[in-house]
């Protein structure tokens, strides 16, 4: 689905989001009122310039709209790779984009993130998997690496890590695993307002500002270990 | 002067153990789920690798000059300091016990080039939990200092970690960055970035680049008890400030404004005299406290 | 990855300063070592997860002779190993049960 369908599904009541230059931004009216919009599109590679507009739209959205829902639509290929990105310290855009997003969330603005086509490594890290709930649409190609890369990386063979990945959500590529693991929500088989006004209705209902995705995680059986490392941490002696 | 020079350990070759011991007052560390009490990976198992007990990263409490301070260590001679299920929860578990404990601050020694990827997802869901962590240390008032050191520097997911703490001390030999150069030049070829020119490396990811640009808090030697006292100075300076719109608009300005000034070049060189600095080629030859120096003089 | 155990006569240990002693990392060409109080003072039991397949005898023979030396006796070991090669096993295996005995840093 090309991204203004997806907007018209998810938005029929309305909506004045731009798409320019694989950036999506604006507002939209939901059954919640009005949400800011802001995403990616294109399998769009982050660099700074993606980073920093995004992130100076979450602090407009924090100034002037106390309280606002801020929906993330991914679509991301990953980081840009590239030399001038790096020399600039492309991390750190990514980290301050991150952090605004926190802060918005702190300040109490609901965030929910869908991923309308590709969620990748540090694209993924920087926006999409900072909001309170993620969610994917049945097609969308979420992962760190596809395998055949991996191999030639971990020199392990392919067909091992195929074989490996039919009975272990840790590694290959996605929704569903990242949904077993606790990191997205659910996945739909299509974008449409109904889906998004009840996410954004039970998002609005629920506490936010802890990071349950461990505990997710473990009730789900995709990571069993996580969640009681980090409380065999939290508990170890000695005692504060 | 000879004496201590002697004595001097370096942290880039040091095991993360050997540098939590050097850097904290001796005696004072206590590691949570040591050794005897942990087991390897079963990930790792499951693909043919033995993994380690602490599963890479050594995590616990001691003092800092006095001061009671929580510390995770990453192994980079472990898997490359990456993270997986096991790794991560650690680090996650320290920030969170932080936030209850409220210790001066939490150390992150930083050596690792991101994401693990025999536990690809794992270790990505992992690397955003601690990004939350980091910052809820934050909001509860905890400094979180990260040191970047050793030899896989601070790379992937750990480089945006490492740039969401209160600040960062480095090393000459440290580097911090977000792609590794072999990636880089494996996907867009030799010409955008030859991943074996060292200089080049270190001119564009390096400790004395991430200085010049402030990126980076402090450069200090590399030397186990120039990174203790460089993590004492800066928290003796340090206040942590309450999450605030207006700083995060300062930094946001900061940031496009950089980007505008600097986004043609290709080279530290070229930053660097952009700064101001007269002989940027000199840059890798200064010692540190001659580059310090140099740095304080700039124009704003 | 294989997985070996052993058990091996050794004299027994002198008191342990401290419950357990790691040495070492799990980097290429390297190993971990952990060392930990055993049930029986005559012996060394070692449990080895190593990278390297198919190297049985050549553990034997480095572990036995650092049983044969060593006061390991009241041991248990348990390694981890990333193709380390036996004159590194065997520094490495002195290091840990040096530090068993008298704890310090490495």
């Amino acid at each position: 689905m090309n991204i203004d369908s997806i907007l018209d599904a998810l938005f029929p009541r309305g909506h004045a989001v731009t798409v320019a230059d694989q950036v999506i931004a604006g507002e939209a009216t939901t059954a919640a009122g009005t949400v800011t919009v802001l995403g990616t599109t294109d399998a769009a590679a982050i660099d700074h310039r993606i980073a920093l507009t995004l992130a100076r739209r979450v602090i407009d959205t924090a100034e002037l709209h106390p309280g606002r829902p801020i929906v993330f639509l991914v679509d991301t290929s990953g980081q840009a790779l590239s030399r001038q990105q790096e020399l600039l310290g492309l991390n750190g855009s990514l980290a301050h984009l991150a952090q605004c997003v926190d802060a918005a969330r702190r300040r109490g603005h609901p965030i929910l993130s869908l991923v309308t086509a590709n969620a990748v490594s540090g694209g993924f890290l920087s926006f999409g998997l900072m909001a309170d709930r993620v969610y994917a649409l049945a097609d969308a190609q979420v992962r760190v690496m596809d395998l055949k890369a991996m191999a030639r990386v971990t020199k392990i063979d392919h067909e091992r890590l195929v074989a490996l990945a039919a009975s272990s959500p840790i590694f290959a590529p996605g929704a569903d695993n990242y949904q077993r693991m606790g990191a997205i929500e659910a996945i739909w088989d299509r974008p449409d307002a109904a889906r998004l006004d009840s996410a954004l209705a039970e998002l609005a209902a629920a506490p936010r500002g802890e990071d349950r995705r461990m505990a997710l995680g473990w009730e789900r059986g995709g990571r069993s270990l996580a969640a009681a490392t980090a409380a065999a941490v939290m508990a170890a002696p000695p005692a504060a | 002067m000879n004496a201590l020079l002697s004595r001097r350990r370096s942290y880039f070759e040091a095991t993360a153990r050997a540098r939590v011991a050097g850097l904290l007052d001796p005696g004072s560390f206590a590691e949570f789920l040591p050794p005897a009490e942990s087991a390897p990976s079963p990930h790792l198992a499951n693909l043919d690798l033995p993994g380690a007990f602490d599963d890479g990263v050594v995590v616990g409490g001691g003092r800092l000059a006095g001061a009671p301070v929580l510390v995770a260590a990453q192994e980079g001679q472990f898997m490359g300091g990456a993270v997986g299920e096991i790794h991560g929860a650690k680090i996650v578990g320290l920030l969170r016990r932080a936030v209850r404990e409220k210790p001066a601050a939490v150390l992150l020694l930083v050596d690792s080039g991101g994401v693990r990827l025999h536990e690809a997802n794992a270790g990505l869901i992992a690397i955003s939990e601690i990004m939350r962590a980091v910052l809820d240390a934050r909001a509860a008032g905890v400094p979180v200092l990260a040191l970047v050191g050793g030899s896989c520097g601070a790379f992937g997911g750990m480089g945006i970690v490492t740039r969401l703490c209160s600040g960062v001390v480095m090393s000459e030999e440290g580097r911090l960055s977000l792609s590794g150069p072999e990636v880089i030049e494996t996907v867009a070829g030799v010409e955008e970035f030859d991943s074996r020119d060292r200089a080049l490396v270190w001119r564009v990811t390096g400790g004395k680049h991430r200085y010049l640009t402030g990126d980076c808090a402090d450069l200090v030697e590399d030397d186990i008890a120039a990174f203790r006292q460089g993590a004492t100075d800066f928290l003796a300076k340090w206040r942590e400030p309450a999450p605030d719109l207006t700083r995060l608009r300062a930094d946001q300005v900061r940031l496009e404004t950089r980007l505008t000034r600097f986004a043609r070049h290709r080279d530290g060189l070229d930053v660097w005299a952009e700064l101001g600095i007269p002989r940027p080629e000199e840059v890798p030859l200064l010692d540190r406290d001659t580059l310090v120096a140099l740095k304080e003089g700039l124009p704003a | 990855m294989e997985t070996l155990e052993f058990i091996f006569d050794s004299d027994p240990a002198l008191h342990p300063a401290q419950p357990a002693a790691l040495c070492g990392v799990v980097g290429s060409g390297n190993l971990e070592i952990l060392v930990q109080p055993g049930e029986d003072a005559g012996l060394c039991t070692v449990r080895v997860k190593t990278s390297a397949r198919g190297f049985g005898t050549t553990w034997q023979a480095v572990l036995g002779a650092f049983a044969a030396t060593h006061a390991a006796g009241g041991t248990r070991i348990d390694i981890n190993d990333m193709g380390a090669t036996p004159a590194v096993v065997t520094l490495r295996l002195g290091q840990a049960l040096s530090e068993y005995h008298q704890g310090g840093a490495r």
